[in-house]
């Protein structure tokens, strides 16, 4: 039970500190529509988090009876840096608009065959949020390859500064496929995805995009790993104090 | 032959019908497709809802908008559950609902689920203009002011419009 809670919230971090980091993009984004189309994105991810978090909830009281059970919003709100398990890409600042564009692309090539797998999973909560959040990655996806290629191949100064973002960002992708023991546990539970085995369908889609895009495909190297296992960057402690402030500040406040 | 369950189950579906959705006021939860199952026994009643995104806001709206119209007509206890799978599809749109859409000045959901495929750069399929007719239009953004529409134009004749789209 502890593997499946654990797997659980690492997919619900990963989506919800996404979330929180494209949501800081609302009113800022450089033209109206994609302002709102990266807000969108959020919301998605952000729909997709809760539908993990209520899972986990249920599972946690399940195992642990308490007098405060968890909630989708004591996970989230409640739990502080080494708690989270989500990677280290997803916490990063956002940098200029193609650089959160690319780790859109980046994390959706990855949401992607992952989701196509999980809903086949034994597990029929993790099989249904799968199958619902598959339909909006898609868009996710092809949102987010359209841009990479528009900056790309766009013009000297897009196409420079999308350089700069995918020479920033590279170093986080490894951890994606690297699994922490949990991840193991789940796959040999058999409701899990195996991470390492999407790693050639996202490699191939990335060089494919990259390419269209004119960008080169870095040269394998040294990648940060840690986020998985709540051994995070100095910047996850700045997006929890954010999106925290107000159930830390006025416990239980609603609206 | 019915039984009493038939008729209030069938009274529940008649209540729901009158539930609208905040974001699109002119559609009821049954136009939307949203409603998946009804079940009543006695005065508890059991229904089950599907979210349009996962992220969709307007759902617990929705869910309390439910309860309160079971409940404001003698149910007495009102459990509402949400199922993920399968997926909402706008396949699951009634056809009165598409035509309340047009009339609003949306443009309903095209049959076909071109949109929801991996292609790049690839344009809808025509969709018509609700205020003009005209099938000449193009689309400025696939994501539009709720998740589940996009934004296009008329190039006829130049009004901005919303495209419920495929999903």
């Amino acid at each position: 039970m502890q593997t499946l809670i654990n797997y659980t919230l690492y997919l619900a971090d990963n989506a919800l500190i996404l979330a929180q980091r494209n949501a800081e993009w609302c009113g800022h984004g450089p033209i109206l529509e994609q302002d709102i189309a990266l807000t969108n994105i959020s919301l998605d991810l952000l729909g997709q988090s809760r539908s993990f978090y209520q899972y986990a909830a249920q599972l946690i009281n399940a195992e642990h009876p308490s007098a405060m059970p968890a909630t989708e919003d004591s996970l989230a709100y409640l739990r502080d840096v080494f708690a989270f398990r989500n990677i280290l890409m997803n916490e990063l600042p956002n940098g200029d608009w193609g650089q959160t564009v690319l780790r859109q692309f980046f994390f959706s090539a990855y949401q992607f065959p992952l989701f196509e797998r999980m809903k086949h999973s034994s597990d029929a909560t993790l099989a249904a949020i799968a199958e619902k959040s598959l339909k909006e990655v898609t868009y996710h996806l092809r949102w987010s390859s359209e841009w990479v290629i528009r900056l790309g191949d766009g013009t000297e100064e897009s196409h420079s500064r999308m350089e700069k973002a995918l020479d920033e960002l590279w170093t986080y992708t490894g951890e994606i496929f690297e699994p922490a023991p949990y991840e193991k546990a789940a796959v040999e539970a058999g409701f899990g995805v195996d991470a390492t085995s999407l790693k050639d369908a996202w490699m191939e889609r990335v060089s494919n995009i990259l390419q269209e895009a004119t960008l080169t495909v870095p040269a394998p190297r040294w990648m940060q790993t840690g986020g998985k296992e709540g051994k995070h960057s100095e910047h996850l402690g700045f997006v929890l104090a954010e999106m925290q402030f107000l159930q830390r500040a006025y416990p239980n406040a609603t609206w | 032959m019915s039984s009493v369950t038939d008729i209030s189950t069938r009274q529940v579906w008649d209540l729901l019908e009158e539930v609208t959705d905040p974001e699109v006021p002119v559609l009821s939860i049954l136009d939307l497709g949203i409603v998946r199952d009804v079940k009543v026994e006695n005065t508890t009643v059991n229904v089950v809802i599907t979210p349009t995104y996962s992220g969709c806001p307007a759902m617990d709206v929705i869910s309390m908008s439910i309860r309160m119209q079971l409940l404001s007509h003698g149910f007495k206890e009102v459990n509402i559950t949400q199922v993920l799978s399968p997926a909402w599809t706008t396949d699951w749109m009634t056809e009165a609902g598409k035509e309340k859409l047009r009339a609003y000045g949306i443009a309903p959901p095209n049959p076909t689920q071109q949109v929801c495929k991996m292609e790049l750069f690839v344009d809808d399929e025509a969709v018509q203009c609700p205020h003009c007719n005209s099938w000449n239009t193009r689309r400025i953004s696939e994501f539009g002011s709720t998740a589940c529409k996009s934004l296009f134009q008329c190039n006829d004749c130049y009004e901005p419009f919303d495209y419920f789209k495929c999903h």
